[in-house]
């Protein structure tokens, strides 16, 4: 299957904006080459502003750029935009509603060898609590690019986060991508699977195995987790009456988190989580990482099993 | 002899440095190659330390407050006998001690876990502050980078330092003059540093920061410094040693193959 990491179809999308898009400015602290603001920078100079390492500044320049009407891209690693900055993200992007798109890479435990300190597992957690914020993790490359296209259209603060590996390409170019609409990538009726990130490739590896044992497994993409698609989720409990989130995040927080909360106020049926739990990530090549933190197939297609045996 | 005895240490870092990056696949060459010089005379003379008592009260603390530049300090820490020096090649894998960037919890020796960038000199403004109030002498060290300074973190803590007149705290600035997308001067000027951390109340002595009897004679001036903190602006080149990793902006956070090991530790002997 064909791979790409969420970040370079970033660069990509960013390249084309640059050409096409006299609005946007996309600003850098100082990662422009690992987060693909570069690409960028190559067919719009004038219009990359590279911040320095100053995360804080960062992001509040991008919200006095937005508040002269223009569509700022801020970029750093995941850990950094969301941690370091917070408040100001908070204060003076989401509070004042200004058009800033943060777009965050190097997600997950999968930023790999650099280890706990950079591999940011609060992100949608944090992003997720802030009101006027909207929060989007694509599943692949192709989502990646609908996403950055969507959201310049769209008016008001994002937070989009992508990854550093690369990840299967899942989608094809006729997806259409909607801001607060999950996707469904399999229909199933006796459990449903809900992903977002790189997470989404594995369910449906794990929904594969999972039809060999005559289990049938409906998946959804969550890739945008605020607005959340109560919607959609409860139409596929309804039919399926059990459900296993999966997430390359904390699972406390996240999209385990938001599931729980809408179906525990709408319509309550066992759930179980795969996702981070409640420890830092580590040094190591991603996929080893994968495994040691239990975010497999492996482990989706065990929490089924033990969701099922719960309805 | 003092001299000689650090240069070689200093040459040991290095080699011990490229070979883990080597082994590692990945990691911060050009930054950890900066510090070699300034960080064997901190170990080999400047600080009261003793690698058989990692947890002795009475040590003085080395932060690495640029914490990607963790395979300087694993060297260093790894020759002085804190732990194996076997462990080096498990730098960056799968349940090693030596994480991509200092972890105080896994490594004896590591002080502070840093890697985020300008916190580590913020603890060691913390550190510095608990000895004034509890009387103690033990002296603390911060590394930092001059990409680092960037952060604004780094002038709170500088702030703090100088208004609580922390004369037992010694920031060293490896200016390097590089970051990872360039030069600073182009990235974000930093304008006059010497300038800027004075009118933050340090005082300020400037070196070459591969010159061991320079970095030596500053530290022991920044001892007779009373009422305030010290700041050692050494004027270093990122990737020193290996000719063809020098001032070069693409070595920040690149690993050498096999062959530029080999190539290195040739010019490294
Ligand atoms: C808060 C924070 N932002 C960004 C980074 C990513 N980063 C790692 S090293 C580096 C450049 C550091 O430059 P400098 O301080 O000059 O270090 P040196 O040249 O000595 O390697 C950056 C931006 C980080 N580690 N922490
Ligand atoms: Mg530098």
């Amino acid at each position: 299957m064909e791979q790409i990491a969420t970040r370079d179809a970033y660069g990509k999308a960013l390249k084309e904006l640059g050409l096409s898009n006299d609005d946007i400015i996309v600003l850098d602290a100082d990662l422009s080459k690992s987060t693909k603001t570069a690409e960028f920078q190559k067919v719009n100079p004038k219009h990359f502003i590279n911040i320095g390492i100053a995360e804080q500044n960062l992001m509040g320049v991008a919200a006095g750029i937005a508040a002269t009407g223009k569509i700022p891209f801020a970029s750093t690693f995941a850990m950094f935009a969301t941690g370091r900055a917070f408040e100001i993200i908070r204060n003076s992007i989401a509070y004042p509603n200004l058009n800033v798109k943060i777009v965050a890479t190097h997600s997950g435990v999968t930023v790999g060898e650099d280890g706990g300190s950079h591999a940011a597992i609060e992100d949608i957690s944090l992003m997720r609590s802030v009101p006027n914020m909207t929060v989007i993790v694509p599943a692949d490359g192709v989502e990646t690019e609908k996403v950055i296209k969507k959201i310049v259209e769209y008016k008001g603060p994002v937070y989009v986060r992508l990854g550093r590996s690369k990840v299967p390409v899942l989608y094809d170019d006729s997806y259409e991508f909607e801001i607060g609409k999950f996707s469904t990538l399999k229909v199933g009726s006796d459990v449903t699977i809900i992903a977002c990130g790189i997470m989404v490739s594995k369910a449906l590896e794990a929904a594969d195995l999972l039809k060999e044992k005559g289990i049938k497994a409906e998946v959804i993409n969550a890739s945008t987790i605020k607005p959340f698609d109560d919607y959609s989720l409860l139409e596929s409990v309804k039919k399926t009456k059990c459900v296993v989130t999966v997430e390359e995040h904390n699972i406390y927080g996240g999209l385990g988190s938001a599931v729980a909360e809408v179906l525990c106020q709408n319509y309550p049926v066992p759930l179980e989580m795969v996702g981070v739990m409640d420890v830092f990530g580590e040094s190591g090549a991603p996929e080893e990482l994968l495994e040691k933190f239990k975010l497999t197939t492996r482990e989706i297609v065990k929490k089924v099993e033990l969701v099922l045996k719960r309805k | 002899m003092e001299t000689k005895l650090i240069e070689d240490k200093a040459k040991e870092i290095r080699r011990e440095i490229i070979k883990m990056l080597g082994e590692a696949k990945s990691g911060h060459p050009g930054g950890s190659l900066s510090g070699a010089d300034i960080i064997a005379a901190l170990y080999y003379k400047e600080m009261k330390i003793d690698s058989t008592k990692p947890n002795w009260e009475e040590r003085d603390r080395f932060i690495l407050s640029k914490g990607h530049a963790a395979p300087l300090l694993y060297s260093v820490l790894a020759i002085k006998g804190y732990f194996e020096i076997d462990v080096l090649k498990t730098l960056r894998k799968t349940g090693s001690i030596l994480q991509g960037h200092p972890d105080m919890n896994k490594v004896p020796g590591v002080e502070m876990s840093t890697g985020s960038l300008g916190q580590g000199f913020s603890t060691a403004v913390g550190m510095a502050l608990s000895f004034k109030v509890y009387n103690k002498d033990n002296r603390v060290y911060a590394l930092l980078g001059d990409g680092e300074c960037q952060e604004g973190i780094v002038w709170e803590a500088a702030m703090a330092a100088s208004h609580y007149d922390l004369d037992n705290l010694v920031a060293i600035l490896d200016n390097n003059g590089l970051q990872i997308d360039g030069k600073c001067s182009e990235v974000m000027c930093l304008g006059s540093l010497r300038n800027k951390w004075r009118s933050f109340g340090f005082h300020v002595i400037e070196v070459d920061g591969h010159n061991i009897p320079q970095i030596l004679s500053a530290l022991d001036e920044a001892r007779t410094i009373k009422g305030r903190p010290t700041l050692i602006l050494a004027k270093t080149i990122k990737g020193k040693g290996v000719s063809f990793m020098e001032d070069r902006a693409e070595w920040h956070g690149a690993a050498p193959s096999m062959e530029q090991v080999a190539l290195a530790l040739e010019e490294l002997k």
